[in-house]
């Protein structure tokens, strides 16, 4: 035992020895180790950080809420059939409570209509087209993000009263007044006058698609006053009482939308309940092409790397059977050999791997201060699973070149020329 | 062998005295359609603080017969005690254990590790035998000392002149204590005036106790010795004392 840490320690410092001896050529075996591990922890960070990019997203839709819209979110099969369906109508917002107060024991907390539209901001002569518009009530904080960097949130008097108030996104704040305090300041939604009273935190975007920062929020009675209100982009949302349950409500909800409809009991639905969780599904396969895509460059760089290191290693051996000749002479076993030109191999893959995650680290600093908002995220784990990788890649190749050098005949060995 | 049965008496007598008991061995060398009979039936018994010489023509089996004295390779047919253990058939990793412990070789072209300073090359024998770094450390620098080579501890091979390697190399042979010290032309890669003082240095050691047994073509470095065994063809063709000066 205590003899197999001198001589591991001594192989060590011949390894040592041997890769600082051989810089060039150990710099160009492990090119490959290098280039396998930036390939992996990019991939692993890739995935992570979609992972939590949209977990980030979907907070920002709130995972206790359902949606009932006109249009699913995830791809369905029948464009003709959604496009005909009925408007999604604030009314039935109304009617839904009622169905969800009359339940005994629902699921149901509360139904807000959040109806939307496209519309053109200005103030003064600056001017943001296809910003959204969004009705509502105060109830709206029940379900989603309302915390305002300054002013406040709709009121329930404003709400109902249709004032023309709006709250805006912090993008909405910059593009329109740049330095200027927006709150008491009045922009124009369309051609109507609308006076700021507060300006949402930043919030951030939904999968990089849709930014919760460049939308507008109005009074309900104010939204249906001047805009339609059964636009494809109309909503109403639901909480849920219990999040553990998102299924049994969303069946609730199903059902109690259908009476709210009057749907016969033959009748298909004609309307859609989206939640968050939709899109996890869609992202899936997304994340399985990054994964195989990251698999097969890692596979393919490491092979040619494990190749590389496997005939350096075969070159080693060659170089130095006389040594191994010694050395059996001098008393190694078989194992110490094998081991010696091991820990070489290993250590060639580690260095290589270690080589790699700087720079990969370098890569995610770069790429995470040119782009902030990308989430992107490099875990110890990654750096984990990327030294295992090296040692195995070391391992593996090194195996056969060490296996020949520790059968060696120690004649044989030290006759070589 | 008609003298084996008189002979086991007296080795049962002397038999502790024994370090190197060899009977009938043979080495056969097949390569292809030819066989080279290397050794052809060798008998040799060496004592404990002998200093002998084998000498004979080139390919007699110097080297192979050395070969196998020093564990390196396993016979043909024959046996082999070292020590009183039955080595003939040992395994390769308990050769090797063999050799670690009682063997120390010489060899005519140094065979030292070149990245490695002259301490680190006395010093792994002794990493091979689980000795710990401090005392491989002191026991390294006192056998360097004993070859003369206190003054170059931490000299790499290539700042060192040949007689210099070879004594680093003589001070590795030393440093596990062995049984027995094996050196094949241990002078061949050096000139008559430093190839001198390494059979000095042989001497010395011969007088402090150890055994060594030395493969040379040259009779003045076979003088050295107390006993010469002359090869021709594999076989023992004389064996007798010298008139050592
Ligand atoms: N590995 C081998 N394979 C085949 N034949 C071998 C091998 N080793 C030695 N021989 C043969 O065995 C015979 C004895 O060789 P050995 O090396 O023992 O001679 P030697 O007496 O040491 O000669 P030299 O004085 O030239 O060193 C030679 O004929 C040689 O060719
Ligand atoms: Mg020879």
């Amino acid at each position: 035992m205590r003899r197999l840490i001198y001589e591991w320690a001594e192989s060590c410092r011949i390894a040592a020895q041997q890769i600082a001896a051989n810089r060039t050529r150990s710099f160009l075996t492990i090119l490959g180790v290098i280039i396998g591990i930036v390939a992996v922890t990019l991939m692993g960070t890739a995935i992570r950080g979609i992972d939590t990019g949209f977990d980030r997203s979907m907070s920002l839709l709130g995972d206790d809420v359902l949606y009932v819209e006109q249009w699913p979110w995830t791809p369905g099969e029948d464009f003709w059939l959604y496009r005909n369906r009925p408007d999604i109508k604030v009314a039935d917002a109304g009617r839904l409570n009622e169905v969800i107060a009359s339940t005994p024991n629902s699921r149901l907390r509360l139904a807000v209509p959040a109806p939307a539209t496209m519309e053109t901001v200005t103030y003064a002569k600056r001017q943001l087209s296809n910003v959204y518009i969004m009705g509502t009530t105060s109830d709206y904080a029940l379900i989603g993000i309302t915390d305002c960097r300054s002013g406040r949130f709709l009121n329930e008097p404003e709400s109902r009263g249709g004032r023309n108030v709006c709250v805006i996104g912090l993008d909405v704040a910059e593009n329109l007044f740049g330095a200027d305090d927006p709150l008491g300041k009045t922009l124009k939604i369309g051609n109507q006058g609308y006076q700021v009273i507060g300006v949402f935190e930043r919030q951030g975007s939904f999968l990089g698609l849709f930014s919760f920062d460049s939308q507008v929020v109005i009074p309900l009675a104010s939204y249906a006053k001047y805009f339609k209100t059964g636009s494809e982009n109309a909503s109403i949302r639901v909480k849920v009482k219990d999040r553990r349950q998102m299924d049994e409500a969303r069946e609730e909800l199903r059902g109690a939308f259908r009476r709210v409809r009057g749907l016969l009991p033959e009748q298909a639905d004609n309307f859609a309940i989206n939640e968050q969780q939709a899109f996890r599904s869609t992202l899936e396969p997304v994340k399985a092409g990054l994964a195989i895509a990251g698999l097969f460059i890692t596979g393919l760089a490491l092979f040619v790397g494990a190749i590389g290191i496997m005939n350096v290693t075969f070159v080693s051996v060659r170089e130095r059977t006389r040594e191994i000749g010694t050395r059996k002479a001098l008393g190694a076993r078989r194992r110490t050999i094998l081991m010696q030109f091991l820990i070489e191999a290993v250590a060639v893959c580690l260095l290589g791997g270690a080589i790699g995650l700087v720079l990969a680290f370098g890569l995610f600093t770069l790429v995470a201060s040119l782009f902030p908002s990308f989430p992107i995220q490099f875990s110890p784990f990654l750096v984990f699973v990327a030294l295992i990788i090296s040692v195995l890649t070391g391992i593996s190749s090194g195996f056969v070149p060490a296996w020949q050098a520790s059968s060696l005949n120690p004649v044989e060995a030290l006759r070589y020329e | 062998m008609p003298n084996e049965i008189a002979m086991e008496p007296r080795l049962a007598r002397s038999g502790a005295d024994v370090v190197i008991r060899i009977e009938g061995i043979t080495k056969r060398y097949v390569m292809g359609a030819t066989t080279v009979h290397a050794l052809k039936g060798i008998d040799l018994l060496i004592r404990r603080n002998e200093y002998l010489a084998v000498m004979g023509p080139s390919g007699s089996g110097k080297s192979t017969l050395m070969n196998m004295l020093g564990c390196l390779d396993t016979p043909t047919s024959g046996r082999y005690e070292f020590n009183g253990q039955d080595v003939a058939n040992m395994e390769d990793d308990e050769l090797a254990a063999i050799r670690n412990r009682e063997i120390g070789f010489v060899f005519q072209t140094f065979n030292l590790l070149p990245r490695s300073t002259s301490l680190q090359n006395v010093e792994l024998p002794l990493v091979y035998a689980g000795v710990p770094a401090s005392e491989r450390r002191h026991r390294a620098a006192e056998a360097l000392f004993r070859v003369g080579l206190m003054d170059r501890l931490h000299h790499k091979p290539n700042e060192l002149s040949g007689g210099q390697r070879q004594r680093v190399a003589i001070a590795r042979a030393l440093v596990n204590r062995p049984s027995i010290i094996l050196a094949d032309e241990p002078t061949g890669n050096l000139d008559s005036q430093t190839g001198r003082e390494i059979m000095t240095l042989f001497e010395n050691l011969h007088e402090g106790g150890n055994t060594i047994i030395v493969v040379t073509h040259e009779e003045a470095i076979a003088r050295h010795a107390r006993r010469v065994v002359r090869l021709r063809d594999g076989k023992i063709e004389s064996d007798h004392a010298t008139a050592h000066l």
